[in-house]
């Protein structure tokens, strides 16, 4: 018989990896699904339309994040990436393309990404060492493209100054995590 | 150097990557009986004039959109800068 198949996280374990540095806790989050929507040529308007019946919300505006459970970030013009918990929602491409199918294009991301929750009162002075976003002047649900150590990342604020979400290639993401963790150490 | 993005604000150009004129959204017509000849003006010729320059950038590593930006290429002044999508469909493009 063969063993049932068990997923890895990017570090290839099971458990998600925490670190915690000093008054910094960088936890990855293996435990979130993502599909991206981009609506189709001249099908904005019906997908705005459309999109409550999934989200609970509007989808947001540019550099904005909305939705409950399931939640969008604005990725560029008509595009978001859509997040919601992977144990409930493993098939969170499928469901989106049911519903916003007609006027959107829909693809799954979620093995395609890594998400690090940035949490603690040196979340910015972390920040501002890596990346040239004014990561001071950022509010609850605004969220931002940017570079750090040159890849590029999603930079979500959960909590004004002190919990951040960074979604990264999952291709890179140890390099990231390297970047994280050690300019986290290096903190005064 | 900042790139001030409709969208986005100012954004440091580091974000950005340069391809050149604007004149580059008028693609010639490919079926035309002179395309060869229009293609060839298309993919070479640029003019070079001092002062002010329309120029495509792209925003890489921000919302991934196409800008065209108005630049003072002696005085590296940016003096207006407007999606590309918008710049297109003003000149009759179909996107």
């Amino acid at each position: 018989m063969a063993e049932a198949l068990a997923p890895l996280t990017v570090f290839g374990k099971t458990e998600a990896r925490l670190d915690r540095i000093g008054a910094l806790s960088i936890a990855e989050r293996p435990d979130i699904a993502l599909a991206s929507l981009a609506a189709r040529r001249e099908r904005l308007t019906s997908l705005e339309a459309a999109a409550p019946a999934v989200l609970g919300t509007a989808l947001p505006g540019v550099s904005r994040v909305a939705g409950g459970t399931i939640r969008a970030f604005w990725t560029g013009p008509a595009q978001w990436l859509v997040e919601a918990p992977y144990d409930t929602h493993e098939d969170l491409a499928a469901v989106l393309k049911q519903n916003l199918g007609g006027d959107a294009s829909i693809t799954e991301q979620s093995d395609g990404w890594c998400a690090f929750d940035i949490e603690g009162d040196a979340t910015i002075a972390l920040l501002e060492r890596l990346c040239a976003a004014d990561t001071r002047a950022m509010t609850p649900g605004d969220v931002l493209r940017t570079t750090i150590e040159h890849m590029g990342c999603f930079l979500i604020c959960e909590q004004a100054g002190h919990a951040f979400r960074l979604w990264t290639a999952r291709s890179s993401a140890l390099s990231l995590h390297h970047a994280l963790t050690t300019v986290a150490a290096a903190l005064p | 150097m900042l790139i001030p993005h409709p969208l986005l604000g100012p954004r440091d150009a580091q974000e950005f990557t340069y391809l050149g004129d604007a004149a580059l959204i008028d693609r010639p017509d490919g079926l035309a009986a002179d395309a060869a000849e229009r293609f060839f003006d298309y993919g070479y010729l640029r003019d070079n004039p001092p002062g002010e320059h329309r120029e495509l950038w792209f925003h890489e590593q921000g919302d991934r959109s196409w800008l065209v930006v108005t630049r003072n290429i002696t005085t590296h002044e940016i003096v207006r800068v407007e999606l590309a999508r918008d710049v297109a469909l003003a000149r009759g493009r179909g996107r």
